[in-house]
């Protein structure tokens, strides 16, 4: 199994007092999956893709990532978690604003040890980057901006990408533009992918769907 | 010449020079007080008293130029003692204030001259007589024998003018007062005072740079006296008059709240001088002059029905204002009526 | 009002921010109007000076031969018409005591207001300043008077003098001067002003440093400021968009800033007050040991100051927050955040910047090779200064981005990347460090250069064992015969004084002795220096009266009794006054009424305290009448340290509020870095280590602008050494540079950057994942 959360729970204080985000989730992936994770705002779709990158830590419950449980783990251990086995794309797009688009493209790949400079060339050719590698991010359109981040979040080759509303931004041609291709390349690196998403018709373009209600999987 | 202890007073009680400048606001202890039926002494009374606390050296002139132009002049020395007993040096407790001042129809010009004693910046000395500050003097070149007031040879001068005269006496020495011994108010304030009221004068002055030649008569008054005047009187009015037929006559008013107080002395063309009795005199104001943003009057009747006088009194200038340290108005007057003559006018306190 | 209110709540809810606004602001205000009362008190003192020494301003009358003039002279001179007035100084009981004549003293030349000649006249009354320590029987009246100076009446004054005579005679300028006897001379009024130009170098020093510690603080206004109309964006568009126009937010903004300003102006200028009382009496020992110039040690409350300090502290904020202000003022309605819009506009700015600072870098050049003088020097100095703090951010970029190319790693690339996308915010912060850096290095090289240099001059100028002053010159005569079988050698050290191109000089007698040949400061000679001097072919001529009269070698400088040739130019560090040293013959020659009372005496070093010891026995001398060469040497650096503790105070001063100006710009840029971060935080680097970066940024860009300050506290020092101090003493020193001290500051200013790291980097370190993982999720 490549994610599995257990009866995961994970509190918030606010300043109306504690807030249960995650209700004892429970949830699996794949190698080679894709999972759509639905749900109305504040559902706690988002809290669940943080727990399962390794950028929180849940208050109960296990959170295993290709076999470790990363549910209460150290700043360190889940630094090298997504360091070398998770990628993440945001619905911002989080580019280094302070690199170009070269840069920014193999920056997780270096980060990772894991720098292929064929297959990044092929995930800037795949992407349309090719012509703008000395860009920097100000200079991108929001699709260009985000098609660099999905090159680099695969170009290490990770074996899990999460994906929070990574279309979110966009207009919807172009969004479904860019769902397409990040669908071709992490079936093409055969990664799982979990991905955040309140649109049903995005939903549907991936293998299976979760739908998230007030903290809990309906 | 109870005007000038006045003035004295006056300088006293002026915020700008030094109450202590003449002190008169203290206490006299430790200064000699006047008495009547002392002598005069000369010429060692020609000289300084410093056992006294106020005195002074008073010369007016009424001068002619050469085309019958009329001038007056002044020369003042007064002499302050800040203490009683000596000091020498630096340490001389005496303050010397010269003034001086020449007066014509059209222009009054004065200057004034501080300075301290002990250190001979100015002085009187009896033998030789001779008074000074700075490079002003008044200095006997009497012959040996005569009195040393009667030939005196003047000098000052001030930004604008200069006079020199020679001075001669054609009489004596004249007592004021009982034999001296002059009373300045009902309550018995008194003073040592005598004069020299005859005068003939020849010299020069100096205006703008011309020198005018000039003749004319003089008198001196010489007075000390240690004690304050009365606390109401307010200023005075205070006349000197020379009568063409050689008589003279002194006479002041010392005005307050009530009648005031007023005292003559008539002086023959000999010298032979009679001390009227207090009120005899009555000076009445006839016309003012707006001077110094004040109404003073500048022509006089003036009445001494003993000796049949009764005169008009007339300012050659008006505006004879001495702006010093304390202002008061001094000028030469012209006399018109039973009598006439030329004379001085001396008025403080309006 | 809701609204407004939100507005102003931010305030509550950052307590910290507010601090630091209130904080800049206050020490900005400080330390300028520190700086400001500090000179208003020094320049009062030299006007009461100027008047105690009124008569300065009048002509004198005084001997040819400087010996008092007697009572009868002075009457004479009256009598004559001289309008003079006397004066008998002297020091009495550590006084200098001035004894005037109330009575005769022209009214400009007045010192104090005597009020009533009675009161003074015949009486003990002595008028010095407020609490002024009078001798036993006399009456202190408080008087307007610079500490050290008591007025009496000239009888007063003479019999605690003595029985002295008149120092000298005032004249009325009004009056008619009459013909003068032989033995009296009119000296006329030199300047009173003559300390004012003297010290004016060093208030313009002071006035140099308090604009410089202004402006840093100013920096920190701006980080503050900046920050909190940034942190409020979101509340101004609400506003803007429920209905509030532009002109009335900017209003009430500014209203806001101008409350602030008022408050951070009461304090700064309440504790400028502080820091004026507290480095007043250095200074005051500063302008007596530089220049002879009283000043008093306590600082007189004046009223101007609120005014001017409220002022400054306005006109301060209001440049600091011009910048926030026009964003709002033009801030789109509903325009979305462009967090790098400041980026790309520093771009372009950057270009400016450089552009700007090679023109002030060739001014500073420009100005070096053609300019003189003190204004000149310190027209250098802000060129140098202005032009090395535009180009520092220039150079930094071009430092980074070299660096970046060179990088090997990735997280090295992105380190480098991201420290120069950092500079446009910090590169205000970076200037006032470096500024404040450089005013260390360049003032402190230049005041240990002077250091080193002076102790040199000491021992060169104190050759002899011991110093000895006799009370009259017969007492003198048999000292010398007594010490003739026990000493090496009896140096007589004798001094005039006369008037020498407009100035009062020094004139010095000098035996021909190796004493001199081998030991004096000589800063250039003729071949036979000394041979000159010693036949009465020659004068020697300080460096003071060398420089300030541009002089030559073979010039001739004209004395009473003749012209001689400048044959040598010594250094003559400490002294205001113009000098010449010609043998001693001639000295005596040329001023036979020279006293002749000291003497420099040489003996085997260890046999000087015992030879001390037994002159003071033999003629019951005080102890001060003889004094060996170390107390003197002692004495003088004493001096000397104090001269510069209060230039050592402030260059402490600014660097320390370059160190706030540093925390607050990181504080501010912590803020808005989150973004920059979240994305490498998610990619796999701890909190901890991306802290530990940020950490090492900002010790880096501290050491940077060390590496900076170096050359340009260099040029400054050079610039204070060569330019200035040549323009102001009189003097040029010759420089010295000390590596010790710059590791030493190197070390303070990392430490200063790591204070100001140090609370951005913890909260970073620490900081809930909620608050990184926010970034992916908000709109900013």
């Amino acid at each position: 199994m490549l994610l599995t959360l257990r009866s995961v729970t994970k509190t918030y204080p606010t300043s109306e007092g504690p807030l249960k985000v995650l209700d004892g989730v429970d949830l699996t992936l794949e190698p080679g999956q894709t999972l759509a994770l639905t749900g109305e705002s504040g559902s706690g779709k988002s809290t669940l893709l943080h727990l399962a990158a390794g950028l929180d830590t849940a208050d109960a419950g296990s959170v295993a990532v290709a076999g470790q449980d990363v549910a209460q783990a150290s700043d360190a251990v889940r630094a090298r978690l997504r360091r070398g086995t998770v990628g993440l794309v945001f619905q911002q797009f989080n580019l280094i604003p302070s690199l170009d688009v070269a840069a920014n493209l193999s920056f997780q790949a270096r980060l990772a040890g894991r720098h292929n400079p064929a297959w990044t060339q092929e995930l800037a050719d795949a992407l349309g980057l090719s012509a703008l590698l000395t860009r920097y991010p100000e200079q991108l359109s929001g699709g260009q901006q985000q098609r660099v981040a999905i090159g680099r979040t695969l170009a290490p080759k990770p074996r899990l990408v999460l994906a929070d509303e990574p279309t979110g931004n966009l207009d919807e041609a172009t969004g479904d533009a860019v769902l397409a291709l990040m669908l071709r390349l992490v079936a093409q690196t055969g990664a799982g992918l979990l991905m955040v998403t309140h649109s049903p018709r995005l939903a549907d373009k991936l293998d299976a769907r979760v739908h998230l209600t007030a903290g809990r999987i309906a | 010449m109870n005007a000038k202890a006045l003035l004295i007073a006056l300088l006293c009680a002026t915020p700008a020079l030094p109450q202590g400048f003449a002190g008169l606001g203290e206490a006299t202890a430790g200064f000699a007080l006047p008495e009547p039926g002392r002598h005069f002494d000369f010429p060692a009374d020609h000289g300084a008293h410093p056992e006294y606390r106020i005195e002074w050296w008073y010369l007016t002139a009424t001068l002619t130029g050469p085309d019958g132009s009329d001038y007056g002049a002044q020369w003042t020395l007064f002499r302050t003692a800040l203490a009683p007993g000596g000091g020498t040096g630096w340490s001389d407790p005496n303050l010397w204030m010269g003034h001086a001042a020449v007066t014509s129809a059209d222009s009054h010009r004065f200057a004034q001259r501080l300075g301290r004693g002990g250190v001979g910046q100015a002085g009187v000395t009896a033998q030789p007589f001779a008074a000074w500050i700075d490079d002003w003097h008044m200095i006997s070149r009497a012959s040996p024998g005569a009195d040393a007031l009667s030939a005196l040879d003047l000098q000052a001068a001030g930004p604008d003018f200069a006079y020199a005269l020679a001075l001669d006496a054609t009489g004596p020495l004249v007592a004021q007062g009982d034999n001296g011994y002059s009373v300045k108010s009902a309550s018995g304030q008194a003073s040592h005072y005598y004069s020299q009221p005859f005068y003939a004068v020849t010299g020069q002055i100096t205006l703008d740079g011309r020198n005018i030649p000039v003749t004319g008569q003089a008198w001196l008054d010489r007075e000390w006296s240690s004690q304050p005047l009365a606390p109401d009187q307010t200023g005075w009015d205070w006349f000197s008059l020379m009568f063409d037929d050689g008589a003279r006559m002194m006479g002041f008013r010392l005005r307050d709240a009530g009648a005031g107080y007023t005292s003559a002395t008539w002086i023959d063309a000999d010298g032979t001088a009679t001390p009227m009795p207090p009120g005899a005199l009555t000076v009445t104001p006839l016309d003012t002059t707006p001077v110094a943003g004040r109404d003073i009057p500048t022509e006089w009747r003036v009445q001494l029905p003993g000796k049949a006088l009764d005169v008009t009194v007339t300012a050659l200038n008006p505006q004879a204002y001495m702006q010093t340290l304390v202002p008061y108005w001094e000028g030469p007057i012209h006399i018109t009526g039973s009598h006439t003559g030329r004379g001085y006018l001396e008025m403080t306190g309006y | 009002m809701t609204g407004l209110l939100a507005l102003l709540s931010h305030w509550r809810r950052h307590p910290v921010q507010l601090a630091m606004l209130l904080l800049g602001l206050s020490l900005a205000t400080a330390l300028w109007s520190g700086v400001q009362a500090i000179n208003a008190e020094a320049r009062a003192s030299y006007d009461r000076a100027a008047n105690a020494l009124g008569q300065d301003r009048l002509d004198r009358l005084v001997r040819r031969d400087g010996a008092p003039i007697p009572i009868a002279t002075y009457a004479e001179l009256r009598r004559a018409g001289w309008q003079a007035s006397p004066v008998i100084e002297g020091t009495y009981s550590g006084l200098r005591l001035i004894g005037i004549d109330p009575v005769t003293l022209p009214e400009q030349g007045r010192p104090v207001d005597v009020g009533n000649l009675g009161d003074v006249i015949g009486t003990d009354t002595v008028f010095a300043a407020e609490g002024t320590a009078v001798p036993d029987g006399l009456t202190l009246q408080p008087a307007d008077l610079p500490t050290g100076i008591a007025v009496t009446d000239i009888a007063v004054a003479q019999r605690l003098l003595g029985g002295a005579g008149i120092s000298h005679l005032v004249l009325d300028p009004d009056a008619a001067r009459p013909a003068l006897p032989d033995t009296l001379v009119v000296q006329t009024a030199q300047n009173g002003t003559d300390i004012a130009r003297l010290t004016d170098s060093f208030h313009l020093n002071l006035t140099a440093f308090g604009l410089l510690a202004f402006a840093v603080g100013l920096f920190i206004v701006h980080s503050a400021i900046g920050l909190a109309f940034e942190q409020r964006r979101a509340v101004f568009r609400t506003l803007r968009a429920l209905g509030l126009s532009a002109r009335a937010l900017t209003g009430v903004l500014l209203a806001e800033l101008l409350a602030l300003a008022i408050i951070g102006g009461l304090a700064g200028t309440a504790m400028g007050y502080g820091v004026a009382a507290a480095l007043l009496p250095d200074v005051a020992a500063t302008l007596r040991g530089l220049y002879g110039a009283e000043v008093a040690g306590t600082l007189a409350f004046r009223p101007g100051w609120w005014a001017a300090g409220m002022g400054i502290a306005v006109a301060g904020t209001l440049v600091a927050a011009g910048q926030s202000l026009w964003r709002v003022w033009t801030m789109p309605l509903l325009a979305p955040a462009q967090p790098r819009a400041w980026a790309r506009a520093s771009a372009r700015s950057l270009r400016w910047q450089a552009g700007l600072g090679v023109a002030l870098m060739m001014a500073t050049v420009i100005l070096g090779l053609g300019g003189t003088g003190l204004f000149a020097g310190f027209a250098m100095l802000a060129s140098l200064l202005m032009g090395a703090a535009l180009l520092l951010p220039v150079l930094l970029t071009a430092f980074t981005a070299f660096a970046q190319g060179r990088a090997a790693g990735v997280l090295p690339q992105w380190f480098w990347a991201d420290t120069r996308q950092q500079l446009p915010g910090l590169s205000l912060a970076l200037m006032a460090l470096l500024l404040a850096l450089a005013a260390n290095v360049g003032v402190g090289t230049m005041v240990a250069s002077f250091r080193l240099t002076f102790t040199g001059w000491l021992d060169q100028r104190l050759a002899s064992e011991l110093y000895l002053t006799a009370q009259d010159e017969a007492q003198a005569a048999r000292i010398v015969m007594w010490l003739a079988p026990r000493t090496d050698a009896v140096l007589p050290i004798w001094q005039a004084d006369t008037p020498l191109l407009g100035q009062r000089a020094e004139v010095y007698g000098v035996a021909d002795h190796p004493t001199y040949r081998d030991n004096w400061p000589m800063i250039d000679a003729l071949p036979g220096v000394w041979d000159a001097v010693a036949a009465g072919q020659g004068v020697l001529a300080n460096e003071q009266l060398y420089r300030r009269a541009g002089l030559r070698l073979g010039d001739t400088v004209t004395l009473p009794g003749g012209a001689l040739p400048i044959v040598g130019v010594y250094s003559d560090y400490g002294n205001p006054n113009p000098q010449v040293l010609i043998s001693t013959d001639q000295l005596v020659a040329r001023f036979p009424d020279v006293p002749r009372l000291r003497y420099g005496l040489r003996v085997t070093p260890d046999k000087a305290a015992k030879l001390a010891a037994d002159l003071r026995a033999t003629f019951d001398l005080p102890v001060d009448a003889v004094v060996d060469n170390a107390s003197i040497k002692a004495l003088s650096l004493r001096i000397f340290e104090r001269t510069f503790a209060v230039t050592a105070a402030l260059n402490v001063l600014t660097l320390g509020v370059a160190g706030l100006a540093m925390f607050a710009s990181l504080l501010t840029l912590s803020g808005m870095r989150l973004p920059q971060l979240a994305p490498v935080w998610a990619m796999g680097l701890t909190r901890r280590q991306l802290a530990g970066l940020e950490f090492a940024r900002t010790l880096l860009l501290a050491a940077l602008t060390m590496l900076a300050a170096l050359p340009l506290g260099l040029g400054l020092a050079w610039v204070l050494l060569a330019v200035v101090n040549v323009a102001a003493f009189g003097w040029r020193l010759p420089m010295h540079v000390f590596p010790g001290d710059w590791l030493h500051l190197a070390g303070l200013s990392l430490l200063a950057a790591a204070m100001a790291a140090v609370i951005p980097v913890r909260r970073l370190a620490r900081m809930a994942p909620t608050d990184l993982l926010r970034v992916f999720a908000h709109e900013r």
